[in-house]
């Protein structure tokens, strides 16, 4: 099975957000996998390993970024972390919308021809939520989104989805695009009909790539490819300006609960 | 410029009240675009609710059918496109729920829309302001396709109120239905006597602090009293104490309500995302030194254990003495 896994890489959103001419100022920035997407790749790994005997079955990991340069080095961590194979758009992000992206990798994916794109539900620093439904509705594909489970069965996956009042069960045949919740690096998120199903993952989100997937990494095929031989257009979505907002009013600590009733009756009118 | 196709959803007989948001958004972009607001209303029941809808604006196009028995993306989607097509709509318009999340931008593609998620303001015809970094900063985008596609955020929409008068209702046909393999499985859904999450006047959340999912009965306890919604940090949906769709936060619900309790909620960014455009911010944890404590109106430094029974008491005094 071939999993093809667009990436992005995010600043670290622990920084405190800048502004500087209208825009959000990223002088400096340290950077990061995009957590949902870092979970995607993690659970493209479990699809195709066993993970009590912790072995690769077969398969190929494809990660796909659109960015700078730069982002070749989180293109490396989804390497060290155990992908195969990487491909690398170079692209100023402001030349690109999220229309142009679904077209980048639209186009990859069709000559990639993957089984199953995995991806994360959003990118944290826009918070968009939209690539990959776009993508889908753009490819002809089914779509399963918001993964907090998945299932490799005989004909396709079923899919855990988080909704609003619970979980709703999907089947999609492959090829299909699936994004990924938190959840889906749970213990038991993944199930793939190899790793036996008393097994359980530990830790609390994406495998810390090794040593020695870090010096594994160094010698995996990236591919570079410019953007402008995918026939890209200007933006039709245009950020034109950016505004932090109002900070809230500075709280109080009271003494104790009588005290915070009191107040919550009396000066807020909440209760 | 045109109209303004509103997707809305329904329960029973009336529209959701997420749907209410959804519209007074739509009727703001109307008159931007120098059109009407019609509102599509899609699924096996959905004339069930026509009549409700058509209190809220001039038309109603229902499209009703037994293949819709269960929401799938890869039906809903193409039918949208259609209903948008035929109505001259310049903007396509759905709450930023889990079911628009999940179908507008399939819906975009399909259209050749730009989309613009999760918006908490209209500002002029193609400009809308959206949250991003995890509500840290406000974007302001301009997108210029001549149909656009838009989730609004229900917490920054007030719920539309009844027009005047009475809408036409109209049917459209289902059309062919490609599912492209997809089907429905089957759904887990938990049924509570508690108001939504989305639009509940005050809620109660709880954090990692808690410890398991025993613990959250005293919460629930005050949130019965209260009349409140269940709230919880991804920490305690993770652990598993509490259902995963009680999360609060950048990537769960965002809610707005009157009163926000944060109880052993530590105040990750994250989380703050979901609650800050609380009204009245109530925090409760044993560390003084947490940044729930930054946001919070009224702080309290207390183990739960000892305050949240207290709280219980002196607020059921409070009640008693009005
Ligand atoms: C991509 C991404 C998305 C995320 N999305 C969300 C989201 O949508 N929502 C969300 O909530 N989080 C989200 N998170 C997680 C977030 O970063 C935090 O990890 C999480 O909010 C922490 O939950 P918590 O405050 O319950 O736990 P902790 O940070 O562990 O805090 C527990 C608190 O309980 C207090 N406490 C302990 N015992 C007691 C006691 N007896 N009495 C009183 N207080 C006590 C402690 O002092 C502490 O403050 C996301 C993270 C990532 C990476
Ligand atoms: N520049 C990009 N390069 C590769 N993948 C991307 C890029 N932007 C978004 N994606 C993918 O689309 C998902 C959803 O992003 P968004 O719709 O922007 O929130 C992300 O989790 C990524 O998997």
């Amino acid at each position: 099975m071939k999993i093809l896994v667009p990436v992005k890489r995010v600043p670290d959103p622990t920084q405190k957000t800048k502004i500087k001419d209208n825009a959000i100022d990223l002088t400096g920035a340290s950077w990061i996998v995009n957590t949902f997407d870092e979970y995607a790749v993690e659970t493209a790994l479990r699809l195709l390993e066993n993970g009590e005997s912790n072995t690769r079955t077969g398969g190929e990991v494809v990660t796909v970024t659109l960015g700078p340069d730069d982002a070749a080095k989180e293109l490396r961590t989804t390497l060290a972390m155990g992908a195969d194979r990487a491909i690398h758009v170079v692209t100023d992000d402001k030349d690109i919308d999220s229309l142009a992206v679904v077209k980048v990798l639209q186009a990859i994916i069709e000559a990639e021809k993957p089984d199953l794109v995995l991806m994360g539900k959003q990118a944290v620093d826009g918070d968009a939520n939209q690539v990959g439904q776009m993508l889908a509705g753009k490819l002809g594909w089914p779509q399963a989104t918001f993964a907090a489970t998945i299932e490799k069965v005989a004909d396709g996956f079923v899919v855990g989805r988080e909704v609003d009042g619970g979980v709703e069960y999907k089947k999609v045949p492959s090829p299909a695009i699936v994004t990924v919740d938190l959840r889906i690096v749970a213990g038991h998120s993944v199930k793939n009909g190899v790793t036996p199903a008393t097994f359980a993952y530990q830790g609390e989100g994406a495998r810390l790539p090794s040593l020695k997937g870090i010096m594994a990494a160094k010698k995996k095929p990236l591919d570079s490819k410019k953007i402008a031989d995918f026939g890209v257009g200007a933006p039709a979505i245009r950020e034109v300006g950016v505004t932090l907002p109002p900070a809230r009013a500075a709280g109080q600590i009271v003494a104790d609960i009588p005290t915070l009733v009191a107040k919550l009756a009396n000066d807020a009118k909440a209760i | 410029m045109g109209n303004v196709l509103a997707i809305c959803e329904y329960s029973g007989a009336a529209l959701r009240s997420s749907a209410l948001s959804n519209l007074s958004f739509a009727r703001a972009a109307a008159t931007a675009h120098g059109g009407e607001v019609i509102i599509a209303l899609i699924g096996a029941g959905a004339n069930a609710a026509s009549g409700h809808a058509a209190k809220y604006a001039g038309k109603v196009i229902v499209v009703e059918d037994g293949a819709l028995e269960h929401y799938l993306a890869e039906s809903y989607a193409p039918i949208i496109a259609r209903l948008a097509k035929d109505n001259g709509a310049s903007i396509v318009t759905a709450t930023a729920t889990s079911l628009g999340k999940d179908v507008m931008p399939r819906v975009a593609a399909l259209l050749d829309a730009g989309m613009a998620s999760d918006i908490s303001k209209l500002e002029g015809s193609n400009k809308f302001v959206r949250p991003i970094l995890a509500g840290n900063a406000y974007s302001t985008v301009e997108i210029s396709t001549p149909i656009i596609c838009v989730t609004v955020r229900q917490s920054e929409f007030e719920p539309a109120g009844e027009a005047g008068g009475a809408g036409t209702v109209s049917t459209a046909p289902v059309g062919e239905i490609n599912l492209f393999g997809a089907s429905f499985v089957r759904a887990e859904t938990q049924k509570s006597d508690r108001p939504d999450l989305g639009d509940a006047k005050v809620v109660v959340a709880g954090g990692r602090g808690m410890k398991n999912g025993e613990n959250f009965k005293v919460l629930e306890q005050l949130a019965d009293l209260l009349g409140a919604a269940m709230g919880a940090s991804r920490a305690a949906t993770d652990a598993g104490m509490v259902p995963a769709d009680w999360q609060v936060g950048q990537t769960g619900k965002i809610v707005a309500p009157n009163l926000y309790f944060a109880v052993a909620i530590s105040g990750a960014i994250q989380h703050l995302a979901g609650m800050k455009g609380s009204k009245t911010i109530v925090a409760i944890n044993k560390n003084k030194d947490e940044p729930i404590f930054q946001v919070a109106d009224y702080g309290v430094v207390m183990e739960w254990e000892k305050a949240v029974p207290e709280l219980i008491s002196e607020i059921k005094k409070v009640k008693a003495s009005r």
